[in-house]
């Protein structure tokens, strides 16, 4: 079926089979392949994007469920000039990784979670990122980061 | 991991998505957030031929205040369901419950009335419709139908919809200032639930404790005759066949049961005549 939308601002149109996952047309029809694939379960939230602003999973959605949608990647998130994203910003300012095979996923549901509260306790950091694993057990500097973007320190280190 | 390969059909209407599912005979499905049928898919434990697409039916995305009792659209959102303001007024135990469904991403796809047809024992909301007695409208080839609760969850996975019927809308009686909980044990947030228990005044249902969701019978019936939160509580795996499995065996079920729904009635009971929460 013919495929059409929006990512990152720019039209995106295919020819794909119907059960083409929306993952797997922004990585190998869009080329962007920040989007990282993990448990492919709706588990481990490696996949995270934006549709239409909200977070969800792209191992789990349909490229046809987002026909004609709006979908944020993470190379969505820099602007024209290639000035990162805040989140992105805290997120290296507070070594919010180790490995970074979930980052770009932790990026994406916390750009959702800051868009819906803007002023997250640390509890509610950590619940919101309940759908995100870090097999680093890296959650503690990225709970960090996430406050930091949050009060508008992302570039500050803290100790 | 792909699904096994189907046609995609997008429905514009009720009337289109039941003509669809129709034509597609019984390996048609109905899709909404897929947040259950699609890992199920890609794991070909379903394989269905034909996917009828429900998901932009806006008509059936809705919390209403309906002369005395509210309606929900099946396919309003977990997420959309806890931040309700009606629902979390007039329903806090189903506004709460969905609040703790899968995790943040799940929640704005996943939707009740999927969650509700896919009938996993695990699942969090069938238990919760139970405790709330509600009634599901079901609309099919031959026209509208109510089911109750109590009726509705039929096996593992099962349900009394008839092949081809559409789930739409879930009602449910206002409960007033009756206390409520809502108590879940998992080993990680986003997993589902070993054993849950939903509390509604002095109705109890149980997540977990057999091939359906079921009520706490045996603890309704001592409340009834006057027993305290936690005599009653002793009674709670009464008259069950809990599964055992990798996360539990049948016994530790039982445990949880019985710790869960004490602490679900002392939870409720201290929220009972405080008006909404």
């Amino acid at each position: 079926m013919k495929v059409s939308m929006t990512v990152n601002g720019a039209t995106v149109g295919a020819e794909v089979a119907d059960r083409t996952l929306l993952v797997h047309f922004l990585r190998d029809v869009a080329g962007l392949t920040a989007t990282n694939i993990g448990c492919d379960t709706t588990s481990c939230g490696a996949c995270t994007v934006l549709l239409d602003g909200q977070s969800v999973k792209s191992c789990t959605v349909l490229a046809a469920q987002a026909d004609g949608r709006e979908v944020t990647t993470l190379e969505g998130l820099a602007d024209g000039d290639g000035q990162m994203h805040p989140v992105q910003r805290a997120f290296q300012a507070q070594h919010g990784l180790q490995c970074g095979f979930c980052t770009p996923g932790m990026v994406m549901a916390t750009v959702s979670l800051l868009a819906e509260n803007p002023r997250p306790t640390e509890e509610q950091v950590r619940t919101g990122l309940e759908g995100n694993l870090c097999r680093c057990t890296g959650y503690h500097n990225i709970v960090r980061a996430v406050l930091a973007a949050a009060d508008g320190a992302e570039g500050q280190v803290s100790r | 991991m792909i699904p096994a390969p189907f046609t995609y059909q997008r429905a514009g209407s009720v009337d289109e998505a039941l003509d669809l599912a129709a034509r597609g005979g019984e390996d048609a499905k109905f899709l909404a957030g897929g947040h259950s049928l699609l890992p199920l898919m890609k794991l070909r434990l379903a394989v269905p031929t034909v996917l009828v697409d429900i998901g932009r039916l806006g008509e059936l995305s809705f919390a209403r205040d309906e002369n005395g009792h509210i309606a929900v659209g099946a396919l309003t959102s977990h997420h959309d369901v806890t931040n309700s303001a009606l629902i979390q007024r007039e329903l806090p135990l189903l506004a709460h419950a969905a609040s703790q469904v899968g995790d943040p991403q799940i929640r704005h796809r996943g939707t009740i009335g999927g969650s509700l047809v896919h009938a996993d024992p695990a699942g969090d909301l069938p238990a919760v419709i139970l405790a709330l007695d509600a009634t599901l409208v079901a609309r099919g080839p031959s026209g509208t139908r109510e089911i109750s609760a109590a009726d509705f969850f039929t096996g593992l996975f099962e349900t009394a919809l008839e092949p081809g019927e559409l789930l739409t809308e879930i009602r449910f009686a206002k409960p007033g200032t009756a206390g409520w909980s809502f108590q879940k044990f998992t080993k990680r947030a986003i997993d589902w639930a070993i054993v849950g228990a939903a509390v509604q005044g002095d109705q109890v249902a149980l997540v977990h404790m057999g091939s359906t969701p079921l009520r706490a019978t045996a603890v309704e019936r001592a409340l009834a005759d006057g027993a305290t939160p936690a005599e009653a509580a002793v009674h709670a795996a009464d008259g069950t066949s809990p599964p055992g499995d990798i996360n539990a065996d049948s016994g530790y079920r039982a445990h949880l049961a019985r710790v869960l729904v004490g602490r679900g009635l002392a939870e409720s009971r201290a929220r009972a005549g405080q008006g909404h929460t």
